[in-house]
């Protein structure tokens, strides 16, 4: 073992993580396929009616809600985060680099509840936006954003921008300039060179970009509970009502079982329909 | 030069476009921050009148306190077993093939794209069939499990650049294996390894969905307990920590780009 020294010590303690993540998976797929036995945490027998439950035009439809937002928010925020990504890949002196970065990766790092209380002061009734609104008298009465999947989108936008920011960053920064220069030097114009050159090559990153903003808004909570308010349910709503307002775990298991295989199911159709990009720009 | 330069008419208008996202960003942390000095308890804009009561009054706020407690516990031990975990991991990633590297590395990584949800809800079932209570060792477990990935990444980058005839000239003079790692490789990884203990624990500290799952009343963290108030009551000192918050997690942002370079650990830099 010389020329691989410490190898044992340094795997362990990952493997030991690795093998805590595998085993709270498995204690989920194991409690969904048990039965809820009202009134006790202790699971049931095993079966399958959790899963046949799920069929419920209820159920059903609150999958088809969050596919839906999740949808919406991944796209709008490739939209949004492109020309972020871009303006911080180019800048070039150091100070607005950083403050750039500094304003995009802030909110990635503050936790759900302080972004998204901040979105209720600003969406309210009586908050920032209707407030001015209303004080410039553009509107008679407030426009309705609680609530409303409008609202719900529009923070979690918020939430998965950095995230998008900088994976398509990580992906332009990696683009060798020559190529926009090669286009320049053979008559395309800025424009063309960005639409025909660098847009392609960034394939991969916007890739990635929407597939984790899909899978990060899959994992809201926070947002879609304080701002949907009961009205716009994302599937992480239902699991926690159904794990703490009525201890059904079992049913709670299930739903989770069902929201990942949901969330890999939809992934991979994005990358089947996007794979020709994805070896764009490799050599 | 830039295919989105200045004198355009496309460079002017995209110019407007990042001008208007970056507004979208900060606008919400900036509502909160007026909302937080604010004297009257209802939301008004702009306010009549400034007072720092509700930041008194947060940080007076008994749930507040414990929760910052319990945060700064789950954050220290979690930060610090994720950065131990992680680096010697990268290491071994970095430097050596064997048997299941991609499996666990694949395993470790996987906890970015699940839900935090199913993450906590795992762990609170795993607690409770073995009958652990629901104390700090679970949440700190989960919280490990969820940074772990940021601190992979973090080390890794670093042993990437990492000059590695340092280490044989010091093997070739006699060092041991041990010297060695201890007094050439972990001073030489400082900056990587302080990025990555640094982002584990603003990342720790800032975790809510999963602390919701595996929380008890004993352990429940900062994020959660705001949560609570927020569901309860509606007056500004949930504004004023959160203006606390948002602060104290831009400033050591700022210091990590400034010491350790930010750019390098997301890898947003163009390569020289």
């Amino acid at each position: 073992m010389k020329t691989r020294p410490f190898l044992a010590a340094f795997v362990t303690p990952a493997a030991l993580c690795a093998v805590g993540l595998v085993a709270a998976m498995a204690a989920i797929l194991q409690y969904s396929v048990r039965a809820y036995i009202p009134g006790s945490l202790e699971p049931g027998g095993y079966t399958l009616s959790n899963f046949v439950a799920l069929m419920k035009p209820l159920y059903l439809r609150v999958f088809i809600d969050t596919a839906w937002i999740c949808l919406l928010t991944a796209f709008a925020t490739l939209i949004a985060g492109y020309p972020i990504a871009y303006a911080l890949v180019q800048a070039k002196r150091p100070f607005v680099k950083g403050l750039i970065l500094i304003i995009v990766v802030t909110p990635l790092f503050l936790g759900e509840v302080v972004r998204t209380y901040s979105w209720v002061i600003v969406l309210g009734n009586t908050g920032f936006i209707n407030s001015l609104l209303l004080k410039l008298g553009l509107i008679a009465s407030p426009i309705q954003f609680m609530f409303t999947t409008f609202g719900v989108v529009l923070a979690l936008v918020h939430v998965t921008l950095p995230v998008m920011v900088i994976m398509l960053a990580a992906a332009l920064a990696h683009i060798d300039p020559a190529y926009e220069r090669a286009a320049a030097s053979l008559g395309a114009s800025p424009l063309r060179g960005f639409l025909t050159v660098t847009l392609p090559l960034s394939a991969p990153g916007i890739i990635a970009g929407v597939t984790t903003a899909f899978a990060w808004t899959f994992s809201a909570f926070a947002t879609p509970q304080l701002i949907g308010g009961g009205r716009v349910n994302m599937v992480s709503n239902l699991v926690y009502q159904l794990g703490f307002a009525s201890f059904n775990f079992p049913f709670a298991a299930a739903l989770s079982v069902a929201g990942l295989a949901m969330t890999f199911a939809l992934l991979g159709l994005i990358r089947l329909g996007t794979r020709r990009f994805e070896n764009v720009g490799q050599h | 030069m830039s295919a989105f330069a200045l004198h355009t008419l496309p460079g002017r208008l995209s110019r407007l476009f990042v001008v208007a996202v970056i507004g979208f960003l900060i606008l919400p942390p900036l509502v909160v921050t007026i909302a937080a000095f604010n004297d009257k308890a209802l939301l008004a804009f702009p306010p009549e009148k400034l007072s720092l009561r509700w930041f008194a009054k947060a940080l007076t706020y008994d749930d507040f306190r414990a929760g910052f407690r319990s945060s700064l516990i789950v954050t220290v031990w979690a930060s610090s077993i994720a950065l131990f975990v992680g680096a010697a991991f990268a290491f071994a990633l970095d430097r050596y093939e064997f048997r299941l590297k991609r499996t666990i590395e694949g395993i470790l990584l996987s906890s970015l794209i699940i839900p935090h949800f199913t993450i906590g809800l795992g762990f609170l079932i795993i607690a409770a069939q073995i009958g652990i209570a629901r104390g700090f060792a679970i949440v700190v477990t989960a919280h490990v499990v969820l940074v772990l990935p940021f601190v992979l990444r973090s080390v890794y980058v670093s042993l990437r650049n990492f000059d590695r005839r340092l280490e044989l000239a010091a093997a070739s003079l006699g060092a041991s294996p041990l010297r060695v790692l201890l007094t050439i490789t972990i001073p030489l990884l400082l900056p990587g390894l302080a990025s990555g203990w640094l982002l584990a624990a603003i990342l720790s500290f800032n975790e809510f969905t999963a602390s919701l799952f595996v929380t008890g009343q004993r352990t429940q963290t900062l994020p959660v307990a705001m949560y609570n108030y927020v569901r309860e009551y509606a007056d500004p000192s949930m504004a004023a920590i959160s203006v606390l918050y948002i602060a104290a997690t831009a400033a050591l942002l700022t210091f990590a780009n400034l010491y350790l370079g930010l750019g390098k650990v997301l890898n947003v830099e163009q390569p020289r």
